[in-house]
């Protein structure tokens, strides 16, 4: 990488970047401002959606659990790219943050997928009558949950730390070639099947005063994710580098206090 | 060039299968997993046949992708434990073609008979007649698809001592395409369909994973082996 070490002032945000000490006092600077702008987001898109917005004119209250089932949703997919981003950044510039944003961000996606999940079984039982239905986008879920689980398996399954995030990057990798496969092939296998009871009650057009708070929740979401993966990176840091001087110092100070 | 760059292709391929031939007995196992398992059905089941012949096809396809799972755990793990590995890591060849050589030889030793055995199967699992010709085509190519697969699974978790079972919750998902493809290959067949849509993208799955599993398997195989 002789293109990127010699120093061109554009990249040197990016050298800095890699440097978990940057990372972690820059973000600690972050973080306050950041939670503030989650918390406010989220309570303003909760408020608006769980007690202003329009009932549904079939499902009446109960569709309101959309404003937390489809953001979720949405951060578990996302989600699993940014995990594998991450691991494709840290494989081909061999960055060592990157790999523990990797790590980071496979047990906060694992737990959206699950509150994807969860939520949309609450909310299958007063709309479909089950609370499971093998419905494509369930079972694109369900199996985006067991990508998830098999790179955090991957990781606590090596002892050492570079090989089990090489490994689950790899893993990510692979992953991530395979999630529009495997989420095209489920569609196809669902118009296969498709079973008469379940109507999709929900129409992809809805009504601009419940969409607003649906967006506003969906941000807030992104804003969230972030403050968590910060949060989950910066304790990484601390575990992977508790042996540097840097981290040493700041311990010694936190206990001097 | 081409054939300094094939070299390493029919050697690993012809080394593994002179492996397989000098043990047989572990050639067969897999094949006998899919037979066993395949009685157990009708009797959790039901003996039925009009009922067994509805689930026939998903039956066999979920047992072939069992027993591929068990077989795929091996294909590197002598090779570890005997030093082989690393020397195929340190040859001046291409990684991938020498892994790709390995996977044919693993396709042909465990794929090949289960697919050869599986209109056996169909039989006794009675199988409409419609269906066997496209249950032996999407087993040929759907079985290369989950050794391709399974070689970057069993890369990853090759020094791992329990490596067996981590390696089926990471490859099972990737698995799910083609068991789709697979078992919508033989219902349609057996429904009267025009069956050669899903074979045909049985056999895209095939050429994507030719072209990128042995990459991913040396990748990882660089990282792991060395731990």
């Amino acid at each position: 990488m002789t293109w990127l070490s010699n120093g061109s002032p554009s990249w040197q945000w990016f050298h800095r970047l890699g440097s978990p000490r940057w990372f972690y006092h820059r973000s600690g600077r972050w973080l306050p401002w950041l939670s503030l702008a989650a918390l406010l987001v989220l309570l303003n898109g909760l408020v608006w959606g769980l007690a202003f917005a329009p009932e549904d004119a079939k499902q009446g209250n109960s569709f309101r659990i959309i404003y937390i089932h489809v953001p979720a949703a949405f951060l578990a997919q996302s989600g699993y790219f940014i995990m594998a981003i991450a691991g494709a950044i840290g494989l081909i510039w061999k960055m060592k943050i990157s790999y523990m944003v990797m790590k980071s961000a496979a047990p906060i996606g694992a737990v959206l997928t699950f509150i994807a999940l969860f939520t949309g079984a609450v909310w299958g039982k007063p709309t479909w009558g089950a609370y499971w239905v093998w419905d494509a986008r369930i079972t694109s879920m369900l199996i985006l949950l067991f990508l998830y689980a098999g790179v955090i398996a991957l990781q606590y399954a090596y002892h050492s730390v570079d090989a089990a995030s090489k490994a689950s990057a790899i893993l990510a990798l692979v992953g991530t070639v395979n999630i529009p496969i495997i989420n095209k092939s489920v569609d196809w296998w669902y118009t296969l099947h498709q079973p008469a009871t379940i109507k999709l009650t929900s129409a992809p057009s809805m009504h601009m005063d419940m969409f607003m708070p649906l967006l506003v929740m969906i941000v807030g979401f992104y804003l969230f994710y972030a403050v968590a993966l910060i949060l989950h990176t910066r304790n990484e840091i601390l575990r992977r580098e508790r042996k540097t001087s840097w981290v040493r110092e700041l311990a010694n100070a936190k206990a001097g206090r | 060039m081409a054939r300094k760059m094939n070299s390493g292709f029919v050697a690993w391929l012809r080394r593994d299968l002179l492996l397989a031939y000098r043990r047989r007995g572990e050639v067969a196992s897999p094949v006998l997993f899919f037979m066993m398992v395949s009685t157990l059905i009708p009797l959790g089941l039901t003996p039925e046949a009009a009922r067994l012949g509805e689930v026939a096809a998903g039956m066999i396809w979920v047992m072939a992708l069992l027993a591929t799972l068990l077989s795929v755990d091996g294909m590197f793990a002598s090779d570890y434990q005997d030093g082989s590995l690393e020397q195929m890591l340190i040859t001046p060849q291409l990684l991938p073609l020498p892994l790709l050589g390995k996977i044919t030889a693993h396709w042909l030793t465990t794929g090949l008979p289960l697919t050869l055995v599986s209109p056996l199967l169909g039989l006794m699992m009675s199988l409409p007649s419609a269906g066997y010709l496209p249950l032996l085509c999407s087993l040929a190519l759907g079985t290369a698809c989950l050794s391709l697969v399974g070689a970057v699974g069993a890369a990853l978790t090759v020094s791992l001592r329990k490596g067996g079972l981590l390696l089926s919750l990471l490859v099972m998902p990737l698995y799910m395409p083609v068991i789709i493809f697979g078992t919508a290959t033989v219902s349609y067949a057996v429904d009267g369909l025009n069956w050669l849509p899903p074979l045909a993208l049985l056999g895209a799955l095939l050429a994507a994973s030719v072209a990128l599993c042995p990459l991913a398997a040396a990748g990882a195989l660089r990282v792991t082996a060395s731990n």
